[in-house]
Protein backbone atom coordinates (compact mmCIF):
# COMPACT_ATOMS: atom_id res chain seq x y z
CA UNK A 1 0.00 0.00 0.00
CA UNK A 2 0.89 3.45 -0.57
CA UNK A 3 0.53 7.06 0.59
CA UNK A 4 0.74 10.00 -2.22
CA UNK A 5 1.41 13.64 -1.09
CA UNK A 6 -0.37 16.28 -3.42
CA UNK A 7 1.29 20.00 -3.59
CA UNK A 8 -0.38 21.34 -6.28
CA UNK A 9 -0.87 25.57 -7.54
CA UNK A 10 -3.29 26.06 -10.01
CA UNK A 11 -4.83 29.10 -12.26
CA UNK A 12 -7.17 29.01 -15.46
CA UNK A 13 -6.58 32.34 -16.55
CA UNK A 14 -6.58 35.03 -14.45
CA UNK A 15 -8.50 32.81 -12.16
CA UNK A 16 -6.00 31.21 -8.88
CA UNK A 17 -8.23 28.13 -8.08
CA UNK A 18 -5.59 26.45 -5.58
CA UNK A 19 -1.86 27.97 -4.31
CA UNK A 20 0.49 25.90 -2.81
CA UNK A 21 -2.43 23.31 -2.04
CA UNK A 22 -1.45 20.50 0.34
CA UNK A 23 -2.79 17.24 0.89
CA UNK A 24 -1.73 13.73 1.85
CA UNK A 25 -3.82 10.08 1.32
CA UNK A 26 -3.06 8.16 3.51
CA UNK A 27 -1.89 4.62 2.93
CA UNK A 28 -5.18 2.25 3.18
CA UNK A 29 -7.46 5.22 4.30
CA UNK A 30 -10.61 6.52 2.38
CA UNK A 31 -10.01 10.41 2.58
CA UNK A 32 -12.83 12.33 1.30
CA UNK A 33 -12.98 16.34 -0.10
CA UNK A 34 -15.95 17.57 0.72
CA UNK A 35 -16.87 21.19 -0.94
CA UNK A 36 -19.77 23.09 -2.79
CA UNK A 37 -19.84 23.00 -6.81
CA UNK A 38 -17.13 24.99 -8.51
CA UNK A 39 -14.49 24.62 -5.20
CA UNK A 40 -12.23 22.76 -7.43
CA UNK A 41 -12.28 19.14 -5.76
CA UNK A 42 -12.92 17.96 -9.17
CA UNK A 43 -10.02 19.84 -10.42
CA UNK A 44 -7.66 18.51 -7.74
CA UNK A 45 -8.63 14.54 -8.76
CA UNK A 46 -7.51 15.60 -12.19
CA UNK A 47 -4.23 17.08 -10.96
CA UNK A 48 -3.42 13.83 -8.95
CA UNK A 49 -4.35 11.60 -12.21
CA UNK A 50 -2.26 13.37 -14.58
CA UNK A 51 -4.83 14.99 -16.56
CA UNK A 52 -4.21 18.31 -16.35
CA UNK A 53 -2.12 19.92 -18.28
CA UNK A 54 1.46 21.33 -16.97
CA UNK A 55 0.49 24.64 -18.75
CA UNK A 56 -2.24 25.46 -15.91
CA UNK A 57 -0.92 23.56 -12.70
CA UNK A 58 2.68 23.10 -10.74
CA UNK A 59 3.44 21.03 -8.28
CA UNK A 60 3.31 17.13 -8.12
CA UNK A 61 1.48 14.30 -6.75
CA UNK A 62 4.36 11.66 -5.49
CA UNK A 63 3.83 8.27 -3.63
CA UNK A 64 4.97 7.73 -0.72
CA UNK A 65 7.61 4.46 -2.36
CA UNK A 66 8.41 7.14 -4.84
CA UNK A 67 7.63 5.35 -7.79
CA UNK A 68 6.10 7.09 -10.40
CA UNK A 69 2.13 7.37 -10.06
CA UNK A 70 1.38 6.35 -13.48
CA UNK A 71 -0.79 3.34 -14.54
CA UNK A 72 -1.33 2.82 -10.54
CA UNK A 73 -4.60 5.01 -10.43
CA UNK A 74 -7.86 3.42 -10.94
CA UNK A 75 -10.44 6.56 -11.79
CA UNK A 76 -14.29 6.28 -11.34
CA UNK A 77 -16.22 9.34 -12.56
CA UNK A 78 -19.94 10.92 -11.93
CA UNK A 79 -20.77 9.47 -15.29
CA UNK A 80 -20.29 5.91 -15.75
CA UNK A 81 -18.50 6.15 -19.43
CA UNK A 82 -19.22 2.58 -20.42
CA UNK A 83 -18.91 1.81 -24.05
CA UNK A 84 -22.50 1.93 -25.13
CA UNK A 85 -21.18 -0.63 -28.40
CA UNK A 86 -19.57 -3.17 -25.80
CA UNK A 87 -21.14 -6.02 -23.66
CA UNK A 88 -21.39 -5.41 -19.62
CA UNK A 89 -18.20 -8.02 -19.59
CA UNK A 90 -16.14 -6.28 -22.51
CA UNK A 91 -16.74 -3.07 -20.77
CA UNK A 92 -15.75 -4.24 -17.27
CA UNK A 93 -12.40 -5.45 -19.18
CA UNK A 94 -11.91 -2.31 -21.44
CA UNK A 95 -8.81 -1.27 -19.43
CA UNK A 96 -6.93 -4.80 -20.75
CA UNK A 97 -8.55 -4.32 -23.63
CA UNK A 98 -7.11 -0.86 -24.39
CA UNK A 99 -4.00 -1.64 -23.04
CA UNK A 100 -3.52 -4.06 -25.84
CA UNK A 101 -3.34 -7.37 -23.17
CA UNK A 102 -5.03 -10.82 -24.18
CA UNK A 103 -8.38 -10.29 -21.88
CA UNK A 104 -8.54 -14.30 -22.13
CA UNK A 105 -7.84 -14.81 -18.07
CA UNK A 106 -9.77 -11.54 -17.09
CA UNK A 107 -13.20 -13.06 -17.98
CA UNK A 108 -13.15 -14.94 -14.66
CA UNK A 109 -12.31 -12.01 -12.46
CA UNK A 110 -14.44 -9.83 -14.39
CA UNK A 111 -17.97 -12.40 -13.98
CA UNK A 112 -16.93 -12.36 -10.04
CA UNK A 113 -16.43 -8.87 -9.93
CA UNK A 114 -19.86 -8.41 -11.84
CA UNK A 115 -21.62 -10.54 -9.21
CA UNK A 116 -20.27 -9.06 -6.74
CA UNK A 117 -21.28 -5.69 -7.73
CA UNK A 118 -24.90 -8.02 -7.60
CA UNK A 119 -25.00 -7.71 -11.21
CA UNK A 120 -25.31 -11.81 -11.77
CA UNK A 121 -26.23 -12.67 -15.23
CA UNK A 122 -25.55 -9.20 -16.95
CA UNK A 123 -22.49 -10.01 -18.82
CA UNK A 124 -23.94 -10.21 -22.23
CA UNK A 125 -26.13 -7.12 -22.22
CA UNK A 126 -25.53 -3.75 -23.42
CA UNK A 127 -25.13 -0.44 -21.51
CA UNK A 128 -28.47 0.95 -22.99
CA UNK A 129 -30.65 -2.24 -21.57
CA UNK A 130 -29.31 -1.43 -18.01
CA UNK A 131 -30.68 1.25 -14.98
CA UNK A 132 -28.89 4.42 -14.40
CA UNK A 133 -27.87 2.59 -11.12
CA UNK A 134 -27.21 -0.68 -12.74
CA UNK A 135 -24.49 0.81 -15.17
CA UNK A 136 -22.46 2.55 -12.03
CA UNK A 137 -22.12 -0.96 -10.90
CA UNK A 138 -20.54 -1.57 -14.03
CA UNK A 139 -18.60 1.18 -13.54
CA UNK A 140 -17.53 0.27 -10.20
CA UNK A 141 -16.43 -3.52 -10.98
CA UNK A 142 -14.32 -1.94 -13.79
CA UNK A 143 -12.60 0.39 -11.57
CA UNK A 144 -11.80 -2.58 -9.06
CA UNK A 145 -11.13 -5.12 -11.93
CA UNK A 146 -7.75 -2.74 -12.36
CA UNK A 147 -6.74 -3.48 -9.23
CA UNK A 148 -4.87 -0.10 -8.82
CA UNK A 149 -3.41 0.91 -5.36
CA UNK A 150 -4.73 4.43 -5.83
CA UNK A 151 -8.73 5.32 -6.73
CA UNK A 152 -9.42 8.45 -7.08
CA UNK A 153 -13.69 8.68 -7.09
CA UNK A 154 -15.19 11.52 -8.59
CA UNK A 155 -19.01 12.22 -7.40
CA UNK A 156 -19.33 8.58 -8.46
CA UNK A 157 -22.89 8.67 -7.24
CA UNK A 158 -24.33 12.23 -7.41
CA UNK A 159 -26.53 11.04 -10.59
CA UNK A 160 -28.41 8.19 -8.80
CA UNK A 161 -31.77 7.86 -6.81
CA UNK A 162 -31.16 7.92 -3.11
CA UNK A 163 -31.75 4.25 -2.92
CA UNK A 164 -29.57 2.98 -5.47
CA UNK A 165 -26.69 5.95 -4.10
CA UNK A 166 -27.39 3.92 -0.35
CA UNK A 167 -26.70 0.69 -1.97
CA UNK A 168 -23.29 1.90 -3.71
CA UNK A 169 -21.89 3.49 -1.20
CA UNK A 170 -22.11 0.28 1.12
CA UNK A 171 -20.96 -1.47 -1.60
CA UNK A 172 -18.00 0.75 -3.16
CA UNK A 173 -17.16 1.15 0.68
CA UNK A 174 -16.44 -2.88 1.43
CA UNK A 175 -14.91 -3.36 -1.88
CA UNK A 176 -12.45 -0.34 -1.29
CA UNK A 177 -11.79 -0.73 1.97
CA UNK A 178 -7.89 -1.18 2.86
CA UNK A 179 -7.42 1.07 -0.43
CA UNK A 180 -5.50 4.26 -0.16
CA UNK A 181 -8.57 6.05 -1.81
CA UNK A 182 -9.57 9.86 -2.47
CA UNK A 183 -13.48 10.62 -2.67
CA UNK A 184 -14.84 13.88 -4.43
CA UNK A 185 -18.40 14.79 -2.88
CA UNK A 186 -20.34 17.30 -2.32
CA UNK A 187 -22.69 15.68 -0.34
CA UNK A 188 -21.60 15.92 3.41
CA UNK A 189 -24.01 12.76 4.12
CA UNK A 190 -22.34 10.30 1.72
CA UNK A 191 -18.79 11.92 3.48
CA UNK A 192 -19.50 10.89 6.69
CA UNK A 193 -20.93 7.56 5.60
CA UNK A 194 -18.21 6.49 3.45
CA UNK A 195 -14.88 8.86 4.45
CA UNK A 196 -12.26 7.86 7.07
CA UNK A 197 -11.14 11.37 7.32
CA UNK A 198 -12.93 14.22 5.81
CA UNK A 199 -11.42 17.36 4.62
CA UNK A 200 -14.10 20.56 4.03
CA UNK A 201 -12.11 23.12 1.09
CA UNK A 202 -13.44 26.05 0.53
CA UNK A 203 -12.81 29.45 -0.85
CA UNK A 204 -10.43 31.03 -4.10
CA UNK A 205 -8.22 29.77 -3.64
CA UNK A 206 -9.12 26.79 -2.06
CA UNK A 207 -8.28 26.00 1.38
CA UNK A 208 -9.31 23.19 3.80
CA UNK A 209 -11.11 24.54 6.63
CA UNK A 210 -11.38 21.60 8.79
CA UNK A 211 -10.20 17.28 9.50
CA UNK A 212 -12.87 15.91 10.62
CA UNK A 213 -12.47 12.01 11.44
CA UNK A 214 -15.78 10.58 12.06
CA UNK A 215 -16.29 7.99 15.20
CA UNK A 216 -16.42 4.74 13.73
CA UNK A 217 -15.76 2.48 10.40
CA UNK A 218 -17.25 3.00 7.06
CA UNK A 219 -20.12 1.91 5.73
CA UNK A 220 -21.46 4.17 8.54
CA UNK A 221 -25.28 3.41 9.07
CA UNK A 222 -28.03 6.50 9.34
CA UNK A 223 -28.85 4.53 12.84
CA UNK A 224 -25.62 5.71 14.44
CA UNK A 225 -26.46 8.98 15.99
CA UNK A 226 -23.24 10.13 15.24
CA UNK A 227 -23.76 10.29 11.34
CA UNK A 228 -26.47 12.56 12.50
CA UNK A 229 -24.07 14.78 14.46
CA UNK A 230 -21.20 14.96 11.83
CA UNK A 231 -23.54 15.57 8.86
CA UNK A 232 -25.44 18.80 11.05
CA UNK A 233 -21.93 20.15 11.49
CA UNK A 234 -20.73 19.29 8.16
CA UNK A 235 -23.70 20.75 6.17
CA UNK A 236 -23.38 24.28 8.69
CA UNK A 237 -19.96 24.17 7.45
CA UNK A 238 -21.24 24.40 4.05
CA UNK A 239 -23.61 27.27 4.51
CA UNK A 240 -21.48 28.99 6.91
CA UNK A 241 -18.31 28.28 5.93
CA UNK A 242 -17.29 32.15 7.46
CA UNK A 243 -18.11 31.12 11.06
CA UNK A 244 -15.12 28.36 11.12
CA UNK A 245 -11.64 29.10 12.01
CA UNK A 246 -8.81 27.82 8.91
CA UNK A 247 -7.10 25.10 10.20
CA UNK A 248 -4.58 25.03 7.50
CA UNK B 1 -43.85 -0.04 -42.79
CA UNK B 2 -44.64 -2.06 -45.72
CA UNK B 3 -47.96 -0.94 -45.71
CA UNK B 4 -47.60 2.46 -45.75
CA UNK B 5 -45.52 2.15 -48.11
CA UNK B 6 -48.06 0.68 -50.38
CA UNK B 7 -50.23 3.39 -48.98
CA UNK B 8 -48.17 6.21 -50.47
CA UNK B 9 -47.15 4.57 -53.89
CA UNK B 10 -50.85 4.12 -54.11
CA UNK B 11 -51.92 7.40 -52.85
CA UNK B 12 -49.61 9.23 -55.20
CA UNK B 13 -50.51 7.24 -58.21
CA UNK B 14 -53.95 8.07 -57.22
CA UNK B 15 -53.49 12.13 -57.38
CA UNK B 16 -51.64 11.57 -60.68
CA UNK B 17 -54.22 9.91 -62.49
CA UNK B 18 -56.75 12.52 -60.79
CA UNK B 19 -54.28 15.67 -62.26
CA UNK B 20 -54.42 13.61 -65.62
CA UNK B 21 -58.03 13.55 -65.83
CA UNK B 22 -59.14 17.29 -64.25
CA UNK B 23 -55.74 19.04 -66.56
CA UNK B 24 -57.33 16.56 -69.61
CA UNK B 25 -53.24 16.82 -70.66
CA UNK B 26 -52.59 14.98 -73.93
CA UNK B 27 -50.23 11.88 -73.40
CA UNK B 28 -47.07 13.84 -74.41
CA UNK B 29 -47.27 16.26 -72.09
CA UNK B 30 -48.48 13.93 -68.96
CA UNK B 31 -48.86 10.62 -69.63
CA UNK B 32 -51.20 8.36 -67.31
CA UNK B 33 -50.32 6.03 -64.72
CA UNK B 34 -51.44 3.00 -67.07
CA UNK B 35 -49.73 4.55 -70.01
CA UNK B 36 -46.64 4.59 -68.21
CA UNK B 37 -46.78 1.55 -66.38
CA UNK B 38 -47.21 -0.14 -70.20
CA UNK B 39 -44.27 1.73 -71.33
CA UNK B 40 -42.48 0.13 -68.48
CA UNK B 41 -43.35 -3.80 -69.59
CA UNK B 42 -42.75 -2.92 -73.51
CA UNK B 43 -39.29 -1.58 -72.73
CA UNK B 44 -38.23 -3.87 -69.83
CA UNK B 45 -35.27 -5.23 -71.27
CA UNK B 46 -34.56 -1.59 -72.78
CA UNK B 47 -35.06 0.04 -68.98
CA UNK B 48 -33.38 -2.68 -67.02
CA UNK B 49 -29.96 -2.57 -68.96
CA UNK B 50 -29.59 1.35 -68.78
CA UNK B 51 -30.83 0.74 -64.93
CA UNK B 52 -28.15 -1.58 -64.10
CA UNK B 53 -25.41 0.91 -66.01
CA UNK B 54 -26.73 3.58 -63.72
CA UNK B 55 -27.04 1.76 -60.57
CA UNK B 56 -23.43 0.43 -60.84
CA UNK B 57 -22.33 3.67 -61.39
CA UNK B 58 -23.98 4.97 -58.33
CA UNK B 59 -23.13 1.94 -56.27
CA UNK B 60 -18.86 1.97 -57.32
CA UNK B 61 -19.54 6.12 -56.38
CA UNK B 62 -20.61 5.16 -53.13
CA UNK B 63 -18.04 2.41 -52.40
CA UNK B 64 -15.31 4.83 -53.95
CA UNK B 65 -16.57 8.40 -52.65
CA UNK B 66 -16.39 6.16 -49.12
CA UNK B 67 -13.15 4.74 -49.25
CA UNK B 68 -11.65 7.74 -50.12
CA UNK B 69 -13.50 9.78 -47.62
CA UNK B 70 -12.56 7.56 -44.61
CA UNK B 71 -8.88 7.58 -45.50
CA UNK B 72 -9.02 11.55 -45.74
CA UNK B 73 -10.70 11.77 -42.23
CA UNK B 74 -7.92 9.22 -41.31
CA UNK B 75 -5.56 11.62 -42.29
CA UNK B 76 -6.77 14.79 -41.12
CA UNK B 77 -7.13 13.45 -37.94
CA UNK B 78 -3.42 11.54 -37.12
CA UNK B 79 -1.84 14.35 -39.05
CA UNK B 80 -3.22 17.69 -37.27
CA UNK B 81 -1.20 20.05 -39.52
CA UNK B 82 -2.29 18.39 -43.03
CA UNK B 83 -5.98 19.40 -41.96
CA UNK B 84 -4.78 23.22 -42.91
CA UNK B 85 -3.59 22.39 -45.93
CA UNK B 86 -6.63 20.12 -46.67
CA UNK B 87 -9.81 21.60 -45.96
CA UNK B 88 -9.71 24.38 -48.55
CA UNK B 89 -9.58 21.36 -51.22
CA UNK B 90 -12.68 19.49 -49.31
CA UNK B 91 -14.52 23.08 -48.95
CA UNK B 92 -13.75 23.42 -53.07
CA UNK B 93 -15.01 20.23 -54.06
CA UNK B 94 -18.36 20.54 -52.54
CA UNK B 95 -17.96 24.80 -53.58
CA UNK B 96 -17.58 24.02 -57.15
CA UNK B 97 -21.50 22.44 -58.49
CA UNK B 98 -20.53 18.90 -60.16
CA UNK B 99 -22.72 20.32 -62.92
CA UNK B 100 -19.61 22.50 -63.59
CA UNK B 101 -16.95 19.86 -63.32
CA UNK B 102 -19.14 17.52 -65.21
CA UNK B 103 -17.72 18.66 -68.82
CA UNK B 104 -14.33 18.45 -67.98
CA UNK B 105 -14.68 15.26 -66.36
CA UNK B 106 -16.13 13.77 -69.46
CA UNK B 107 -12.89 15.59 -71.31
CA UNK B 108 -10.80 13.38 -69.32
CA UNK B 109 -12.21 10.21 -68.90
CA UNK B 110 -14.57 9.84 -71.78
CA UNK B 111 -18.25 9.24 -72.04
CA UNK B 112 -18.40 5.35 -70.62
CA UNK B 113 -18.81 4.70 -66.58
CA UNK B 114 -15.59 5.80 -65.26
CA UNK B 115 -16.68 9.48 -65.59
CA UNK B 116 -20.67 9.12 -64.07
CA UNK B 117 -18.40 6.98 -61.13
CA UNK B 118 -15.95 9.99 -60.53
CA UNK B 119 -18.81 12.39 -61.08
CA UNK B 120 -21.05 10.05 -57.41
CA UNK B 121 -17.58 9.75 -55.81
CA UNK B 122 -17.16 14.03 -56.09
CA UNK B 123 -20.60 14.75 -54.74
CA UNK B 124 -20.59 11.90 -51.77
CA UNK B 125 -16.90 12.64 -50.91
CA UNK B 126 -17.46 15.77 -48.61
CA UNK B 127 -20.41 14.82 -46.73
CA UNK B 128 -18.84 11.41 -46.19
CA UNK B 129 -14.99 13.43 -44.43
CA UNK B 130 -16.78 15.76 -43.10
CA UNK B 131 -19.56 13.59 -41.16
CA UNK B 132 -16.52 11.03 -40.19
CA UNK B 133 -14.17 13.91 -39.24
CA UNK B 134 -16.75 15.63 -37.12
CA UNK B 135 -17.69 12.29 -35.11
CA UNK B 136 -13.91 11.09 -34.72
CA UNK B 137 -13.13 14.24 -33.63
CA UNK B 138 -15.89 15.06 -30.72
CA UNK B 139 -15.33 11.54 -29.01
CA UNK B 140 -16.58 12.09 -25.11
CA UNK B 141 -13.86 13.75 -23.18
CA UNK B 142 -14.58 11.47 -20.32
CA UNK B 143 -13.73 8.50 -22.46
CA UNK B 144 -10.44 9.58 -23.47
CA UNK B 145 -9.40 10.89 -19.65
CA UNK B 146 -10.53 6.82 -18.63
CA UNK B 147 -8.32 5.79 -21.43
CA UNK B 148 -5.61 7.88 -20.78
CA UNK B 149 -5.49 6.81 -16.98
CA UNK B 150 -6.01 3.19 -18.20
CA UNK B 151 -2.66 3.44 -19.97
CA UNK B 152 -4.38 2.87 -23.68
CA UNK B 153 -2.09 3.36 -26.66
CA UNK B 154 -3.26 5.72 -29.79
CA UNK B 155 -3.92 2.71 -31.95
CA UNK B 156 -5.79 1.36 -28.97
CA UNK B 157 -8.12 4.51 -28.35
CA UNK B 158 -8.57 4.52 -32.13
CA UNK B 159 -9.77 1.25 -32.46
CA UNK B 160 -11.74 0.58 -29.12
CA UNK B 161 -12.92 4.59 -28.62
CA UNK B 162 -12.71 6.84 -31.26
CA UNK B 163 -13.70 4.63 -34.76
CA UNK B 164 -16.99 3.31 -32.75
CA UNK B 165 -17.94 6.68 -31.46
CA UNK B 166 -17.80 8.02 -34.62
CA UNK B 167 -20.15 5.41 -36.31
CA UNK B 168 -23.35 7.27 -35.92
CA UNK B 169 -21.69 10.65 -37.11
CA UNK B 170 -20.67 8.88 -39.89
CA UNK B 171 -23.72 7.25 -40.68
CA UNK B 172 -25.17 10.62 -40.87
CA UNK B 173 -23.07 11.32 -43.95
CA UNK B 174 -23.59 7.89 -45.41
CA UNK B 175 -27.41 8.96 -45.12
CA UNK B 176 -26.89 11.85 -47.00
CA UNK B 177 -24.46 10.21 -49.40
CA UNK B 178 -26.74 7.46 -50.68
CA UNK B 179 -29.84 10.03 -51.22
CA UNK B 180 -27.10 12.67 -53.36
CA UNK B 181 -25.10 10.04 -55.31
CA UNK B 182 -27.63 9.52 -57.96
CA UNK B 183 -27.74 13.02 -58.44
CA UNK B 184 -23.88 12.93 -59.79
CA UNK B 185 -24.54 9.69 -61.49
CA UNK B 186 -27.82 11.02 -63.98
CA UNK B 187 -26.49 14.27 -64.35
CA UNK B 188 -22.88 12.91 -65.71
CA UNK B 189 -24.92 10.53 -68.00
CA UNK B 190 -27.14 14.13 -69.17
CA UNK B 191 -23.46 15.74 -70.13
CA UNK B 192 -22.64 12.97 -72.31
CA UNK B 193 -22.92 8.99 -72.52
CA UNK B 194 -24.36 6.56 -74.74
CA UNK B 195 -26.16 4.32 -71.57
CA UNK B 196 -27.79 5.28 -68.46
CA UNK B 197 -30.83 5.89 -67.10
CA UNK B 198 -30.10 9.55 -67.51
CA UNK B 199 -29.32 8.97 -71.07
CA UNK B 200 -33.07 7.21 -71.76
CA UNK B 201 -34.83 9.98 -70.64
CA UNK B 202 -33.04 12.32 -72.28
CA UNK B 203 -32.90 10.49 -75.41
CA UNK B 204 -36.44 9.48 -75.01
CA UNK B 205 -37.56 13.07 -74.16
CA UNK B 206 -36.03 14.10 -77.77
CA UNK B 207 -37.95 11.75 -79.58
CA UNK B 208 -41.49 12.62 -77.58
CA UNK B 209 -41.31 9.07 -76.13
CA UNK B 210 -42.77 11.00 -72.80
CA UNK B 211 -44.17 7.58 -71.38
CA UNK B 212 -40.86 5.80 -71.41
CA UNK B 213 -39.17 8.87 -70.05
CA UNK B 214 -41.83 8.55 -66.84
CA UNK B 215 -40.56 4.73 -66.71
CA UNK B 216 -37.14 5.67 -66.79
CA UNK B 217 -37.64 8.67 -64.39
CA UNK B 218 -39.74 5.83 -61.77
CA UNK B 219 -37.30 3.05 -61.68
CA UNK B 220 -34.53 5.87 -61.23
CA UNK B 221 -36.71 7.29 -58.16
CA UNK B 222 -37.55 3.58 -57.13
CA UNK B 223 -34.03 2.45 -56.80
CA UNK B 224 -32.86 5.99 -54.94
CA UNK B 225 -35.45 5.31 -52.05
CA UNK B 226 -34.40 1.56 -51.84
CA UNK B 227 -31.12 2.57 -51.39
CA UNK B 228 -31.75 5.53 -49.31
CA UNK B 229 -33.65 2.79 -46.88
CA UNK B 230 -31.50 -0.20 -47.39
CA UNK B 231 -28.61 1.90 -46.02
CA UNK B 232 -30.48 3.58 -43.42
CA UNK B 233 -31.57 -0.04 -42.17
CA UNK B 234 -27.85 -1.05 -41.72
CA UNK B 235 -27.05 2.25 -39.97
CA UNK B 236 -29.46 1.11 -37.25
CA UNK B 237 -28.49 -2.03 -36.90
CA UNK B 238 -24.84 -1.36 -36.79
CA UNK B 239 -25.29 1.90 -34.42
CA UNK B 240 -27.91 -0.78 -32.36
CA UNK B 241 -26.99 1.29 -29.30
CA UNK B 242 -28.32 4.77 -30.66
CA UNK B 243 -31.54 5.75 -28.95
CA UNK B 244 -34.23 8.10 -31.16
CA UNK B 245 -35.86 10.72 -29.30
CA UNK B 246 -39.15 12.35 -30.77
CA UNK B 247 -40.44 15.73 -29.95
CA UNK B 248 -43.38 13.93 -27.95
CA UNK B 249 -40.83 12.42 -25.36
CA UNK B 250 -39.61 15.60 -24.13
Amino acid sequence: MIAVSVRVSLNYGEECIFDDFRLNLESGRLICLLGKSGSGKSTLLRFIAGLISSNFATGSATASDNSPLNGRIAWMAQQDLLLPWLKVIDNVMIGSLLRGENGKEQVDLARHLLAKVELNGADERYPHELSGGMRQRVALARTLIEDRPVNLLDEPFSGLDATTRYQLQDLACTMLSKRTTLLVTHDPLEAVRMADSIYVLSGRPATVAQRIDPPGSPPRQLSDVNVSIAYADLMNQLVHPESVGNVA
Amino acid sequence: MWLKSIVIIVGLVAIWQVIVWITGAPPFIVPAPFEVATALVANFGLIGFHAAVTIVEIIAGLILGCAIGIGSAWLILQFQPVRAWFLPILVASQALPVFAIAPVLMLWLGFGMASKIAMATLIIYFPVTAALYDGLRNTDAGWIDMARIMGASKHTVLKFIRLPAALPSFGSGLRIAAAVAPIGAVVGEWVGSSSGLGYLMLHANARSQIDLMFAALIVLAGFAVLLYFGIDLLIKKTVFWQTETTLEAS
